[in-house]
């Protein structure tokens, strides 16, 4: 029960990009189609599961004995970094043509704040090792939700005459703002 | 005086929210209030100073393999930096910005400045952009922050200028509030850089 609401909440109520922010760079850049945004959204739900596994355990059994929590930031940005790193080298001998598909989403991965931000909420929430790794998967699922349903209405937004300025990023910006609105809805039906 | 360019190119011509469109994490998420918008941007412009100077004197001695993940090991400890002083100063304004303060270190302005400036230019010139872009990032979220606040709140700064029971229009300080700002604040900038020419 304890997980159905975790993943509830993180994919309707509190989705990651249209409700905390997170990942909006990536949000904004690579949601022109949806089969990019696929590949985006699988590498994502790879990496930031294995990070909140990876994060916790450094976390609780490296940081908090030594006492040196202040290092969190630090030494969490060195975690997705190597893991991304990993992952790519890990895919590229394993199965090179998920590799092929997912190839140049992959090292975009590390300057996308979702990861990191999402696996310092998962300490802050006090969550234990399994309720991390489902809120970071949840929480990428979710991710991968709002970045197909931009791409979806993107890809449709190519037919249409739209004025001069608003051209690019003011009109995606707008797009987001509706589609957040739209999420609203799902608000109160978890209780947090 | 040639170095003065530097400065004035992040606040204007390549300002890093309308123009580059970078870090928007933050633009959108901590511009609920006029302060809140200060206090981010003067986080966000301390840790390009420092990153692009240290990028900068550091730049001979980090193998060009490995130079990225150094990079990120400079920012992220003065993040840490900002982090501790703002916990310990400025608690109410720490609170309101909460997990943006760490994520300050993925933030792309930042890194992408050590990267496409103080990598390649020398000490001076890395630290007037590293202050120009950071002010630049300063000056745009406090405005779309300005706005959102006047609207959504009915006040400036915190100062309240209409009654306590009046209606405002709450859904500026919701997230959908944000992106449309954002969004209609880009078309602005876009239609004044072509009416002034720039």
């Amino acid at each position: 029960m304890e997980y159905i609401i975790i993943i509830i909440s993180s994919l309707f109520v509190s989705n990651v990009v249209l409700s905390q922010f997170l990942g909006i760079c990536s949000f904004l850049g690579v949601s022109n189609k949806i089969s990019s945004a696929i590949g985006m959204g699988a590498a994502v739900i790879f990496v930031m599961a294995l990070a909140n596994l990876i994060s916790y355990i450094v976390q609780v059994y490296v940081l908090v004995p030594l006492h040196i929590e202040f290092m969190q930031t630090v030494t969490f940005i060195l975690v997705i970094a190597f893991l991304v790193q990993a992952v790519e080298i890990i895919l590229k001998k394993v199965s090179p043509p998920l590799f092929q598909a997912l190839g140049i989403y992959i090292p975009l991965i590390t300057t996308n704040c979702a990861p990191l931000g999402i696996a310092i909420l998962a300490i802050q929430k006090h969550y234990n090792m399994m309720e991390a790794v489902v809120y970071g998967a949840a929480m990428a699922v979710g991710y991968t939700l709002a970045l197909l349903l931009m791409a979806g209405i993107r890809e449709q937004l190519q037919l249409v005459k739209v004025p001069k300025a608003m051209e690019g990023f003011p009109l995606t910006l707008v797009i987001g703002g509706l589609l957040a609105m739209a999420f609203m809805g799902f608000a109160g039906i978890v209780k947090s | 005086m040639s170095n003065l360019k530097y400065f004035t190119n992040g606040l204007l011509k390549e300002n890093p929210t309308f123009v580059i469109v970078f870090g928007t994490c933050p633009t959108l998420a901590i511009t609920t209030t006029a302060i809140n918008g200060i206090g981010m941007g003067l986080a966000t412009t301390f840790v390009m100073v420092f990153s692009n100077l240290f990028v900068c004197m550091l730049k001979n001695y980090i193998p060009d393999k490995v130079r990225i993940a150094a990079y990120i090991v400079i920012i992220a400890g003065f993040v840490t930096v900002v982090d501790m002083l703002m916990k310990a100063y400025t608690p109410s304004v720490y609170a309101a910005l909460g997990i943006f303060i760490p994520l300050i270190v993925v933030n792309c302005i930042v890194l992408g400045r050590a990267e496409a400036f103080a990598q390649k230019n020398r000490i001076w010139p890395s630290i007037l952009d590293g202050l120009g872009m950071g002010l630049g990032f300063t000056l745009a979220i406090t405005l779309i922050a300005s706005v959102r606040e006047i609207l959504g709140n009915g006040s400036f700064f915190n100062v309240k200028f209409v009654s306590e029971d009046a209606k405002t229009i709450l859904m500026f300080l919701l997230p959908p509030g944000a992106f449309i700002t954002y969004g209609f604040m880009i078309v602005i900038v876009n239609r004044l850089k072509k009416a002034l020419n720039v």
